[in-house]
């Protein structure tokens, strides 16, 4: 019966009394999480914010005005005008488009350090938090280690060993973040492994394995992903920070940190060169934080 | 008699380090008759939960002797013991999982031992304990107290036990929902010829649904009686009579005779 | 009922909104409390909590109280000012609640907590408070009171904290004491051992109590009146000792529900709720 939904039903499916079938009940959960998550507007304005990274980043050829990589000296160092709406840098290039397909980076890096380190970090922190004893005294020490170190410092380290470049500082970033997620989800794991459902399982012989992915690790996933949003706020300044040291992306490339240290020199008098960029990981920046914030309040499984 | 349903014999349960352990249970036995519901009575601390952890397979540090239809069970279980004897736990907002379906958690214990027909077993398994197909794609927290309860039964019962062991399976539930509760498990014992192993602070709980009860107390088994017994009062220790008293209700008279109050036990 | 009622409760209703439109927790709730024990019963939903707390006034900040009569000795609760709440909570009414491990401070010595009880109230010297404390804690039988001062809440047994919250909720000599669920969370031995301290400071401070609870069977054995609540209302009320007698359906089939250890029953007879219980 539901496998010939005309598209006006679909309200109907997803407000059904009854579901007939697992994808319609967890279609309808999802549903009646974002109608939660929609009365928050601020969260929702951090959504559309990273929503128009992403279109920004997809559409970029399309939305820049020049080709970002272009030098003019004759057009150097020029206010923001209708021809260069962010005006131009020290080398004549139009500093609108840069922002634009620096988006691009930014993006790479947040999408390529997330699905590293929450996975990583759920994983180590799930199979200590569960198994105990020996197993989660060497994960736990090993955490330790990482997380005794500052972060930028951490990643200075990694890259100074490593070589600059953008993959470089995004494996760096990387190693200095799982360790919030292990231990995140070895708190949530200690609590969860006490239940009667967890013991449930056991009496009923399920394996040490089946109970960390199919019990654990779906009760850990709201709070990682809401850290990984929160994180990422941290994750582009520590790139922009990198790119300030010149240890990120490597020039000419319009990596908005790498931006900003080129134009710090010139703030006084030309102050368009490191506003914008700086204005963007601002925005994104704040743009992640909020989104994290709205859905810590829709995910939280304590108040279901 | 013939050879029990569960033989318990000496069984002592420690917590802690090896040099620094506590005792929770001393070297209590008891037999349980195919058939036969026996109760476990007594007060928070006096180890009645730890012994269903024992039996159960949930904690593994025991010693003594368990014995399903005369085999022993040691303290790690093979898959086969472990469809054998099945648990409904205390807490009905606690023993389902929040992010699964109902579906998804009957079908579980199917999966794990590679049972067949699992649509069909689901649905039966539902219809056993008086709910519907309306529940089956439903999460836990869009059901009743009394519902969860009927779901963690079905749970335990899918994989076809014999032993049932239950941990104060109504103490969390209305007394209205409770006597639905307790006249289903009375069915389902009656109709499948299980065992149950029934734990409770309530008296009148364990001698409705028991026919022998065994009264413990920090760690004891003090005294086993007939349900029947405890009805009439007929019974040996100071501490069992007082309880019964207690469970009765207030009473002005028998309060003031306990003036000397026992010194409660400080952690 | 001779003697002019302590706390007096006339139509009164707790009323929330949710998404899914208005929910009335409490509809039209009235009664007395005299120097006597009355019990409020109640399975889970019945509005039983809610109304003891909105006698206090302690709803959630998104209910909406409302009542024609909301007295105490005559004063008018519904137009008392915030400050004359604080007054008035603790010194005039108190409220047990059931279990001391989330009711006491668990950072703070529990004869310091039972002292601050006093001293919110009464103008006095941290000595004398001291004193009141000790005392008081003797007057709920605890054996050793200097000893149990200086202890914090995660050190004392269920009974002892107990008996704690109730010296704490008495020591300011108030007029009326609410109850609510004060031996649910306490073992059956522990609990009558408990409740006959609440009996003889009851009896003789000449108190007022309101019992809130889902045990009928104690209630009826505890109290003076029974009343028993459904959907909101009030559905009954009766002298506990005619609790067997009682006429709404809903309460025998309550009663006929429980399994008694001196009536066996081979299947114990199922409440089945009639809609027409909601307009009782």
């Amino acid at each position: 019966m539901s496998a010939v939904v005309p598209k006006p039903g679909w309200k109907a499916w997803l407000t059904a009394e009854v579901a007939d079938s697992a994808l319609q009940a967890r279609a309808q959960r999802a549903w009646f999480g974002w109608l939660r998550f929609l009365r928050n507007p601020l969260a929702l304005a951090g959504l559309c914010v990273i929503l128009a990274l992403g279109l920004v980043a997809l559409f970029a050829p399309w939305i820049a005005t020049h080709d970002p990589l272009a030098q003019d000296l004759a057009q150097r160092l020029l206010p923001p005008s209708s021809a260069h709406w962010f005006g131009t840098d020290q080398v004549g290039r139009d500093i609108f488009s840069r922002v634009v397909y620096g988006s691009r980076i930014t993006l790479a890096i947040v999408f390529l350090v997330g699905i590293l380190v929450a996975p990583i970090g759920l994983m180590v922190g799930t199979v200590a938090g569960y198994a105990g004893g020996r197993v989660d005294a060497v994960l736990m020490r090993t955490t330790d280690i990482f997380l005794a170190f500052p972060g930028l410092v951490l990643a200075l380290a990694f890259v100074a060993a490593l070589g600059p470049g953008l993959v470089n500082a995004v494996i760096a970033i990387s190693l200095t973040h799982w360790p919030g997620f292990a231990r995140l989800a070895r708190a949530e794991t200690l609590v969860v492994r006490s239940s009667d459902y967890i013991a449930a399982s056991r009496i009923q012989g399920a394996s040490a394995l089946r109970i960390v992915l199919r019990h654990v690790v779906p009760m850990c996933i709201p709070s990682v992903m809401v850290r990984t949003s929160l994180s990422m706020a941290g994750v582009i300044l520590t790139a922009a920070g990198l790119g300030f040291l010149g240890l990120g992306a490597q020039p000419p490339s319009p990596e908005w940190g790498a931006m900003l240290a080129s134009g710090r020199r010139f703030l006084l008098d030309y102050w368009w060169l490191a506003t914008f960029p700086g204005l963007a990981i601002l925005v994104v920046s704040l743009a992640f934080n909020l989104l994290g914030d709205g859905l810590r309040d829709v995910l939280d499984p304590r108040s279901s | 008699m013939s050879t029990p349903k569960l033989d318990v014999r000496t069984l002592s349960v420690s917590f802690g380090p090896a040099h620094h352990a506590t005792r929770v249970v001393h070297d209590v036995s008891f037999s349980i008759a195919p058939g036969e519901a026996y109760g476990l009575v007594g007060e928070s601390g006096c180890g009645k939960s730890t012994i269903l952890r024992a039996i159960s397979g949930l904690n593994s540090a025991w010693t003594g002797a368990i014995a399903l239809d005369g085999k022993a069970l040691a303290p790690r279980r093979t898959l086969e013991q472990h469809r054998r004897v099945q648990m409904v736990f205390q807490d009905p907002f606690g023993s389902l999982h929040p992010r699964h379906t109902i579906d998804a958690i009957l079908a579980e214990p199917l999966a794990i031992h590679g049972l067949d027909d699992r649509n069909g077993r689901v649905q039966r398994a539902l219809e056993q304990v008086g709910l519907g197909g309306a529940f089956r794609f439903r999460f836990p927290h869009q059901l009743s107290g009394g519902q969860r309860q009927r779901v963690a039964i079905a749970r335990a019962m899918i994989l076809e036990p014999r032993l049932l062991l239950l941990d104060e399976p109504t103490s969390a539930l209305d007394v209205s929902i409770q006597a639905e509760v307790l006249n289903l498990l009375e069915d389902l014992r009656r109709d499948r010829g299980l065992t149950y192993l029934l734990v409770s602070h309530d008296l009148a709980v364990v001698a409705h649904m028991c026919e022998r009860v065994g009264v413990m107390r920090q760690g004891r088994l003090l005294e086993e009686c007939t349900a029947d017994d405890l009805r009439a009062g007929r019974v040996r220790e100071a501490y069992t009579k007082r309880f019964l008293a207690a469970s009765e209700g207030y009473d002005r008279a028998m309060a003031r005779q306990w003036d000397t109050l026992d010194e409660e036990r400080i952690a | 009922m001779i003697a002019p009622a302590l706390l007096s409760v006339e139509d009164l209703h707790v009323r929330f909104d949710t998404p899914h439109g208005e929910v009335a927790a409490v509809r039209g709730v009235s009664f007395d409390v005299g120097r006597e024990r009355v019990g409020l019963v109640g399975e889970s939903g019945s509005g039983k909590s809610m109304t003891g707390r909105a006698i206090l006034r302690l709803t959630p900040p998104m209910a909406r109280v409302s009542a024609a009569r909301l007295s105490l000795e005559g004063e008018d609760l519904r137009a008392a000012s915030p400050a004359r709440m604080r007054a008035i909570r603790g010194r005039r009414i108190s409220m047990v609640q059931q279990d001391p491990k989330f009711s006491l401070n668990p950072v703070m010595r529990v004869g310091d907590q039972v002292a601050e009880s006093f001293l919110v109230h009464h103008r006095a010297s941290k000595r004398v408070a001291r004193e009141r404390t000790l005392d008081m804690l003797a007057q709920v039988r605890i054996r050793d009171p200097k000893r149990v001062y200086d202890l914090y809440p995660h050190e004392v047994s269920g009974g002892m904290g107990q008996r704690i919250m109730i010296a704490m909720m008495l020591i300011p000599e108030p007029a009326l004491l609410i109850a609510d669920e004060p031996t649910s969370a306490l073992d059956v031995t522990v609990r009558t051992q408990v409740l006959a301290i609440l009996d003889d400071l009851v009896s003789s401070r000449g108190l007022g109590l309101l019992f809130i609870s889902h045990d009928l069977n104690l209630v009826s054995t505890f109290c003076d009146r029974v009343l028993v609540m459904y959907a909101g209302r009030i559905v009954e009320q009766c002298a506990a000792s005619e609790l067997r007698q009682a006429r709404h359906p809903y309460t025998r089939g309550l009663l006929d529900s429980l399994p008694k250890l001196d009536a066996p029953r081979p299947r114990l007879p199922v409440l089945v709720r009639d809609p027409a219980w909601r307009d009782a």
